[in-house]
């Protein structure tokens, strides 16, 4: 039976998955203005923007099907789903059994399934082109997704991420070769997972380069808000996945109310870091061209799969 | 959990770097990147010698990391670039397979040199033999960069990247080689580079181009 306080416990961290995300975005927004030498936009711009959107009329093209309808809401909840249950407080909450490696790179699919489905239901020229796009780099990041988690889960045997925080955070500090090789693979497929810079632009329109903003191009409204939404969302559920695996310490062993209000400013200052760094990859690197992308992922995974046979051959 | 272990793991650390270097020169495109990182393999090694140098305390692997540092981080870099700036070679070079496949290559040949090492590693005492097997891959990963490569400049990187993983595996199985062999062998990188670089500009001379498959030609006709 489950408790009430670990009822509440799960309660606030998805409470604090859907607020902290667009903050996140925006601290990366603002990192990449500063470090572009241009002025910031404030921290809470996400929020205004979602408000504005919330408040607008969604204007649904006449030929869209019902799908069109449902897409946002299914894909908003597909992410605060795996926000929810990502360890990022506590590994003991109701939710967290949930969280094993191959059910949350599912959820993942089945978000850019309905994104491209929704894409193509209108018929028109860009959307089919960005989920072309999306699929693409899609079936490419995946398994590369799967062996960095696989490559974790070596060292804990087991594919919950429950487990595996538990395993690298109890343990004495040790360093993990493997661990650090999966750690470069898994920036590079998150890079390409949250539409990043060097393979595609948050903030283009351009046509011939966008793959995101292709995809929502018919959305507007509610509707563009809860995809915003759930884009910031994925980019949380992917930083909290690469925190857990990869700087476990911090999160919360149990579901002690008090160890779980410790966890949440490490948590905070564990994605202020990252927010940073990623602005500055972001910075530092040009835009690929599309037809780099499979190198850049087939690099990825071939990465991932040195992290494999390196901790079979070191046993670290 | 005390430093000694941990000092061990930072020495597995360097080997994978070096590995994952080996592997980054195989997927790059651009030379000038590509002898940055050939300067980054030679810092990871010498860290590793060091490294090795500490726990062991065998005090002329203080001297061959020196020497190491010297050769491979300062001197060989910069000989590299002047090469490059006279040839006006920094951009592209190209592959003769695409750049994927060579990766694929080079994965099946770590598993290779994994498998093979295995039973070597086992023999020796050495604190780092379980790194013999990643020495092995490095040798073998800049082996098939010199295979892959059509051009000149990347070939030579390619050689002296493969004595990077040699030089490593001789620290990691049996604890570094005889200092007078250590100082020849460097001697000898030294000299071969001067040569190879009077030979590249002799390539050009003569074919207006650094691509090797002209001197597949043995005569003019």
């Amino acid at each position: 039976m489950v408790s009430l306080g670990g009822v509440l416990a799960q309660l606030l961290e998805i409470v604090l998955a859907l607020l902290l995300a667009p903050l996140l975005s925006g601290w990366v927004n603002q990192w990449r203005a500063w470090l572009q030498g241009r002025q910031a936009p404030g921290l809470l711009q996400p929020f205004r923007v979602l408000h504005k959107l919330f408040v607008k009329e969604s204007v649904v093209a006449e030929s869209a099907s019902p799908l069109f309808r449902l897409a946002p809401y299914a894909i908003f909840g597909c992410m605060a789903l795996a926000c929810a249950i990502a360890p990022t407080l506590a590994t003991d909450l109701p939710l967290g059994p949930a969280a094993d490696a191959i059910a949350l790179v599912g959820l993942f699919a089945l978000a850019r399934v309905f994104i491209s489905l929704a894409a193509m239901d209108i018929g028109t020229a860009f959307g089919t082109l960005g989920a072309r796009r999306e699929m693409m780099i899609g079936f490419l990041a995946e398994p590369a997704l799967l062996m960095v988690l696989f490559a974790a889960s070596l060292i804990s045997r087991s594919t919950s991420l429950a487990r595996i925080v538990e395993a690298l955070a109890g343990q004495d500090f040790a360093i993990h070769p493997s661990l650090a090789v999966a750690g470069v693979a898994f920036t590079m497929v998150s890079l390409a997972e949250n539409a990043r810079v060097p393979v595609d632009n948050p903030s283009t329109h351009l046509e011939l380069t966008m793959i995101h903003e292709a995809l929502i191009l018919e959305y507007s409204g509610r509707h563009l808000a809860l995809i915003e939404w759930a884009a910031s969302l994925k980019l949380f559920a992917y930083s909290s996945i690469g925190l857990a695996l990869f700087v476990p310490w911090g999160i919360a062993a149990g579901a002690a109310p008090l160890a779980i209000l410790l966890a949440i400013p490490v948590l905070v200052a564990k994605l202020a870091v990252g927010g940073m760094l990623l602005a500055l990859i972001e910075t530092i690197n040009a835009k690929m061209r599309l037809f780099r992308v499979p190198e850049f992922l087939a690099t990825a995974f071939l990465l991932a799969v040195i992290a494999l046979l390196v901790h079979v051959l070191l046993g670290a | 959990m005390n430093a000694h272990a941990l000092l061990g793991q930072s020495i597995n650390l360097c080997a994978v770097t070096l590995l994952v270097l080996a592997f980054a020169m195989i997927a790059q495109r651009r030379i000038l990147t590509l002898i940055h990182l050939f300067t980054l393999q030679g810092l990871a090694l010498v860290v590793a010698t060091v490294l090795v140098a500490h726990l062991t305390g065998d005090h002329h692997l203080y001297f061959s990391a020196a020497i190491t540092l010297v050769l491979k981080v300062v001197l060989i870099p910069i000989l590299l670039h002047r090469v490059i700036d006279r040839l006006h070679v920094r951009w592209d070079v190209e592959t003769l397979f695409n750049i994927p496949t060579t990766m694929l290559i080079g994965i099946v040949l770590v598993v290779f040199a994994f498998q093979l090492a295995d039973p070597i590693a086992s023999l020796s005492a050495s604190i780092a033999r379980g790194t013999l097997g990643i020495a092995l891959a490095c040798v073998l990963l800049s082996f098939l960069m010199m295979i892959v490569r059509a051009k000149a400049v990347p070939q030579v990187i390619g050689f002296l990247s493969m004595e990077n993983g040699l030089f490593f595996a001789a620290t990691a199985a049996t604890s570094g080689m005889p200092m007078i062999v250590e100082l020849g062998i460097a001697f000898d990188v030294l000299v071969g580079i001067l040569i190879l670089g009077v030979f590249m500009f002799q390539i050009r001379e003569q074919f207006d181009s650094l691509d090797i498959r002209h001197l597949e030609r043995l005569k003019d006709d």
